[in-house]
């Protein structure tokens, strides 16, 4: 017997299921078709609360820096960050098209490596598929859009996300998935990310960049 | 890994006297504790969570058999591969398979439990294929020879002059003279060490927090990042996961995941989540080509419908043992094998066997803070009063406590005899210790008395006094 025969097999003979077969296949069958939202903690995002402004104070909570820009300004915003921090003008980033359209100041344009990081690169640049409000939470997909490497190998990552696809909860995004993806199917990796890298393993002691990214910048475009 | 749970005693003893453990646990005690008290203040509904994080995992444990069976055609519908492991050995022999087909000789582990309890890094070692652990406490310890002391902290009982002396010792391509006085240059070495191994690395290995069976998804949690560099960066990427890490639903993980942080670290969110579907698709510029799930049962098709049932349904979270005094007293390694704590105090005996492990589930005050803290609300001292009992029908405890207890059993069955025993022995013991009003020594007590005095009794005995009072208060 094979060994996924025989663990299946000791599962139902440790079940006793024997009879209600059917009841038990329709159960799972109704799950997953439904999936049912559970509780959703009360982040005032139905009577109104600012579901932007607590994604913005949620990913300061978790160490990241965070500013709030209209679209015509997202390219200075990233040349200001890249100076104020002594980056060199240059971004590995993605084929996503909204990084594309990204108007630069005037002379300022910074060099763009397009495709996935190899290691090398200091800043990377990514557009969010969502942020979640209820912890300052980023939802990046996986794809030649934005390739997950630029998410974790530079040093610093700087991350657009439009405050129209700012979601209360995580459930509020699966349902954007599904609807994009189709039912039950999903990109690579979905990459959830709250606040840079860090490690508490030494005598407890929080440090911040671990193995990814030692900074991370979100930009809210709004309009 | 050897069990060395059968010499709990001794391990015990040793952690108590070792000055340099008690400082680090006292981190332990003090920073955990608090953390998750905040991280669990900060959200209203972490009760009401509880309740259906419960729910869910009863609901798959009634199902396993069904949600395997989903889950693993939702994996194969994206590419990916699942094979099944009855047990440690198979699970090793699958993962080296894998390996050598890949002619791998450098391999890259994210943090997985999975992995220690099947003994992965050693059997690869010893056929030729160099496992190097990312996460870093895992690295740490991997550099020591050693094994976790915490399943969320491995390296806990370390201090970081300890640390410096592992890197200086591994590390001698680097210049002698180096900073490594802060933490921070510590970890930043690490880091640039660990950058090239996994760039070079053929396979990476990680554990997986949660599968979800509507998407055919594993899920691992991180601070660091490490678990996400090693399924990316490699050619081929294994998920190792036991069979009980099932959920139904993206919503349902969602659930669980609330109280996961809180109840570990603290954090309302981990900083990484990360949720993998399969290999490299047509288009991606990164990420592995192939995509491997080890599902392994090691035992734990057979705790279905049985009392620990219940343990399956844990997230690993580590909260049991930074509540419990008896981890805090003496650490992870003393409890012999992978998991320590309450959670390890069950999940060994299943695992290993009750006659090498029934020291564990005696190791415990009853206290019932593990429990209290259990974001799954696993019923731990339950549990561990139902190995207790088995461990005594299989007569694996001493002759001279099983007397004892047949003694008083004896008694207890006969509450005329008993009330006269212990009246006449308190009368006795009263009129003894009188005088000093408490005993620095007694024969047959000498495991109670060797560590401080026992009180005289005073005011007759409990039943005595229930029955006055009781009177009284009509």
């Amino acid at each position: 017997m094979s060994g996924r025969d025989d663990i299946l097999r000791r599962i139902r003979a440790s079940l006793g299921s024997g009879d209600g077969e059917a009841g038990r296949a329709q159960a799972v069958a109704r799950r997953l078709k439904r999936h049912p939202r559970g509780i959703i903690p009360d982040t005032g995002a139905d009577t109104g609360a600012d579901t932007v402004a607590r994604f913005v104070d949620k990913a300061r909570a978790a160490a990241a820096t965070v500013e709030t820009v209209r679209s015509a300004n997202v390219g200075k915003a990233i040349v200001d960050f890249l100076r104020a921090h002594n980056l060199p003008q240059r971004l590995r980033a993605g084929a996503d098209e909204r990084l594309r359209r990204i108007a630069w100041p005037k002379g300022g344009e910074p060099e763009i490596l397009a495709g996935a990081s190899d290691g090398d690169d200091v800043t990377g640049l990514s557009h969010a598929f969502a942020g979640v409000g209820e912890t300052g939470t980023l939802v990046l997909l996986s794809g030649a859009d934005n390739p997950s490497t630029v998410n974790f190998l530079p040093e610093n990552h700087i991350v657009i996300v439009d405050a129209a696809d700012i979601a209360a909860d995580y459930e509020t995004v699966w349902t954007r998935l599904r609807r994009r993806f189709g039912a039950s199917k999903m990109p690579r990796t979905v990459n959830l990310v709250t606040g840079p890298s860090r490690s508490a393993d030494i005598e407890q002691t929080l440090i911040m960049g671990a193995h990814g990214p030692v900074r991370l910048h979100v930009i809210v475009v709004t309009g | 890994m050897e069990v060395r749970s059968p010499q709990f005693r001794q391990s015990a003893a040793a952690a108590l006297d070792d000055a340099r453990l008690q400082g680090a646990l006292r981190q332990v005690r003090s920073r955990f504790i608090d953390k998750r008290a905040k991280g669990v203040a900060s959200l209203p509904e972490f009760e009401a969570l509880r309740e259906n994080a419960r729910a869910i995992k009863n609901h798959v444990l009634e199902r396993l058999d069904l949600y395997l069976e989903a889950y693993e055609e939702r994996v194969t519908a994206q590419g990916g591969h699942v094979h099944w492991a009855r047990d440690a050995s198979e699970a090793r022999g699958i993962v080296l398979d894998l390996c050598r087909k890949a002619n791998a000789r450098v391999v890259t582990k994210g943090k997985s439990m999975i992995s220690e309890e099947i003994g992965l890094n050693a059997f690869l070692e010893r056929h030729g294929v160099a496992p190097v652990e990312t996460d870093l406490g895992e690295y740490i310890i991997q550099l020591r020879g050693e094994h976790p002391s915490h399943i969320i902290a491995p390296a806990v009982h370390l201090n970081i002059g300890q640390v410096r002396d592992s890197f200086r010792a591994a590390h001698t391509h680097l210049p002698p003279d180096r900073a490594m006085e802060a933490p921070e240059s510590l970890l930043a070495e690490a880091r640039g060490v660990l950058r090239e191994k996994f760039l070079s690395a053929d396979v990476g290995i990680t554990g997986a927090n949660f599968l979800i069976a509507e998407t055919g998804t594993s899920v691992i949690v991180t601070n660091e990042g490490n678990g996400d560099l090693t399924q990316l960066l490699p050619r081929i990427h294994i998920v190792l996961a036991s069979i009980e890490k099932i959920v139904p639903t993206l919503d349902d993980m969602s659930q669980i995941m609330r109280l996961l942080a809180r109840s570990a670290t603290g954090q309302e969110m981990s900083v990484y989540t990360t949720l993998s579907t399969g290999p490299r698709r047509r288009g991606d510029l990164d990420g592995p080509e192939q995509y491997h799930v080890v599902l392994l049962d090691n035992g734990r098709s057979n705790m279905v419908g049985t009392e620990f049932q219940d343990m399956l349904r844990c997230i690993r979270c580590g909260a049991c043992m930074n509540h419990c005094p008896v981890y805090q007293a003496v650490g992870g390694h003393a409890y012999g094998w992978v998991y320590p704590g309450p959670m390890g105090a069950v999940l060994t005996p299943t695992l290993v066997g009750v006659d090498k492990a029934g020291h564990l589930p005696n190791a415990s005050t009853f206290c019932g803070r593990c429990e209290s803290v259990c974001p799954m609300k696993i019923p731990l001292p339950k549990m561990m009063r139902h190995w207790r009992e088995r461990e005594f029908e299989r007569h694996l405890v001493p002759a001279d406590f099983r007397r004892g207890l047949k003694l008083w059993a004896w008694f207890a069955r006969r509450p005329f005899l008993y009330r006269v025993f212990a009246g006449l022995g308190m009368t006795v013991l009263g009129l003894a210790g009188r005088r000093r009003g408490r005993f620095a020594r007694l024969p047959l007590a000498a495991g109670w008395t060797a560590h401080r005095d026992l009180p005289a009794p005073q005011g007759g005995t409990f039943i005595g006094q229930w029955k006055r009072r009781r009177g009284a208060g009509r």
